[in-house]
């Protein structure tokens, strides 16, 4: 991947976009549709300069040029969720996302949630309780309930059904999501914390 | 993957050099916000600038300043999620509060902006819809074509206005600031929409909207109501915003005022005049929803039948004014 990026950097000379518009003095003209130019992203904590089209979305930057496919492409209209992605530490959806938009932003995907090789608590709780099937919604869940639970370290049901209510999931049924998100939030205050009896048994008693 | 068509883009430092280049790239250009509209429309190749001209880096357009006695200044580039948040938002002009929530999902509100908003591309059944899906029904006016599917005597095209702020700042008499080449205006923000699918907006494509003016919020109390298909997230296929200022009880001025049934946000006079100068009560509220009923004239183009649209209004006008009063009960 490395190799990759760095041919790329090295095709053909270009400008920085960001950089266009500060130039003082004179009125910059536009990035020409067909020319690349450098984009400095910082995704997961590392640093990458990578040559790009100026209508190139972040998901297809992620995927495509990074090799970060844990980012899924569903609808790519806004409708599905599944691209979300942390961008200044707040959910949004990358397929909205124009790449040179994030130059120089924090960027944070579903690869970047662990910490080395410790799944991030969201991921085990999710493991644990049945709440990916397919996965494909998942990584887009994960980083929408991860922004949650940092606004909010004990959100309740209904904060959290609104939190993920643009991420469309069509196996689940929802509810071992949500229950999910309250177990990672509860071991947070208490590492060990179990399960509840509802979610195991299905009812209280 | 699904792309967008090549364009050019530049992300200009002020709102002068942002409109100086509206101005020299001409209407192939187009302003980007928070792109949750203008990519997904690109996208399905509904739209196709030549270069996008990004508000990200403009400063000055982003932030709310003011106070719910002074009245306030919202920048055309801060997010919906930002305006939810805000705490005199929330307090002192519930009605847009409530707007805000019901749009799209919280990712997009996230990115979108309430300038993107305002600006918000009409909608129609025929027109929101895929590249292939357009070409094999033949395109239509709004794009790429030369016949309304929705009438095709009809040489406007019907696609309706689609914005959930833009009725509220409407019933609020809310202003709003354009910059364009020439300078800056303020126009009311009824003022900004016209009763055309294609050319909806009432400015210059090189006038940037840079700020929405709340007037104080005074007496007024305010609400929004939506019908769409999901509860989740869904466009309006009817939104009903109502702004009332009463005096003890009497209700001393009324604004009522629909989206979706038109090409423009729509203002229900007659039933604005039917809740003036008497308290707020069944019957009252009961008028009103009478003659915003007759006002509504849905066109078969967006999700639900024509009929069924237009029966909601009065069911919505009642759930909007109702909600002023706690005192109101329905027979
Ligand atoms: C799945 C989905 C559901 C949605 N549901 C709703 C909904 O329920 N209600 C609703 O109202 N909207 C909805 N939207 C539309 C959209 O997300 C919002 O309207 C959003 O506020 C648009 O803002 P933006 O900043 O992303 O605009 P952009 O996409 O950046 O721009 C939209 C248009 O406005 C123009 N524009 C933007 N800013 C300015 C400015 N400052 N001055 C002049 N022109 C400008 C652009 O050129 C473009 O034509 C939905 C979108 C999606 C994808
Ligand atoms: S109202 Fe007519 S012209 Fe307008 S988008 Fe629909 S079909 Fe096209
Ligand atoms: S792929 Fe981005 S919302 Fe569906
Ligand atoms: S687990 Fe399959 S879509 Fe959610």
């Amino acid at each position: 991947m490395a190799r990759l990026v760095k041919r790329r950097v090295n095709a053909r000379p270009r400008r920085r976009a960001g950089i266009l518009a500060r130039q003082a003095g004179r009125r910059p003209g536009p990035v020409d549709p067909h020319r690349r130019v450098f984009l400095r992203l910082h995704v997961n904590g590392a640093d990458h300069t990578i040559a790009v089209a100026p209508h190139r979305t972040l998901l297809e930057i992620l995927r495509e040029d990074l090799g970060l496919t844990g980012t899924k492409h569903g609808c790519e209209l806004g409708e599905c969720g599944t691209c979300t992605v942390l961008l200044d530490g707040i959910p949004v959806l990358s397929c909205l996302a124009l790449g040179l938009e994030c130059d120089d932003r924090p960027v944070v995907t579903v690869e970047g949630l662990a910490d080395g090789p410790t799944p991030h608590p969201l991921q085990e709780a999710f493991t644990e309780l049945g709440a990916a099937q397919c996965g494909y919604c998942t990584p887009g869940i994960l980083c929408a309930a991860k922004a949650l639970l940092e606004a909010d370290p004990d959100p309740n049901r209904d904060a959290i059904r609104e939190a993920l209510s643009g991420n469309l999931c069509r196996c689940t049924g929802y509810i071992k999501i949500f229950e999910a998100v309250e177990l990672a939030a509860k071991r947070r205050r208490e590492p060990r914390a179990a399960p509840s009896r509802e979610t195991l048994f299905g009812r209280r008693d | 993957m699904m792309r967008l068509p090549p364009c050019g883009y530049i992300a200009p430092a002020t709102l002068a050099e942002a409109t100086a280049i509206l101005r020299d790239e001409g209407p192939e250009a187009a302003i980007l916000a928070g792109g949750t509209d203008l990519l997904a429309k690109m996208k399905r190749r509904q739209q196709r600038p030549s270069t996008l001209v990004g508000l990200r880096r403009v400063v000055g357009l982003r932030g709310v300043r003011g106070g719910p006695r002074s009245g306030l200044r919202i920048g055309a580039m801060t997010t919906l999620a930002e305006l939810e948040r805000h705490e005199a938002v929330r307090a002192h002009y519930p009605g847009l509060h409530q707007a805000l929530r019901s749009i799209a999902t919280p990712l997009l509100r996230n990115a979108g902006t309430i300038g993107g908003n305002l600006c918000l591309d009409t909608r129609c059944n025929y027109y929101d819809q895929s590249f292939e899906w357009r070409r094999a029904i033949n395109f239509c006016m709004k794009c790429d074509g030369d016949v309304c599917w929705v009438a095709p005597g009809s040489d406007v095209c019907l696609a309706v206005a689609s914005s959930d702020a833009a009725p509220v700042l409407c019933a609020f008499g809310a202003r709003l600031v354009l910059a364009g080449p020439r300078g800056e205006r303020t126009i009311e923000a009824k003022d900004l929409y016209r009763r055309d699918g294609i050319r909806f907006l009432a400015k210059d494509p090189a006038e940037i909207l840079a700020a929405v003016l709340l007037p104080p919020a005074g007496r007024l109390r305010s609400s929004y109501s939506k019908l769409r298909r999901r509860g989740s997230f869904d466009f309006p296929v009817l939104g009903v915003a109502a702004c009332l200022r009463f005096d003890r009880d009497v209700v001393a001025d009324a604004r009522l005022w629909l989206t979706a049934v038109s090409m423009a946000p729509v203002q229900a006079e007659e039933a604005e005049r039917a809740l003036v100068g008497r308290p707020l009560t069944g019957a009252s509220i009961d008028e009103a929803a009478e003659c915003a009923w007759a006002r509504a004239k849905p066109v078969d183009n967006t999700d639900f039948t024509v009929r069924w649209r237009k029966e909601m209004t009065r069911h919505h006008v009642r759930q909007a004014l109702g909600a002023l009063t706690s005192s109101v009960r329905f027979a």
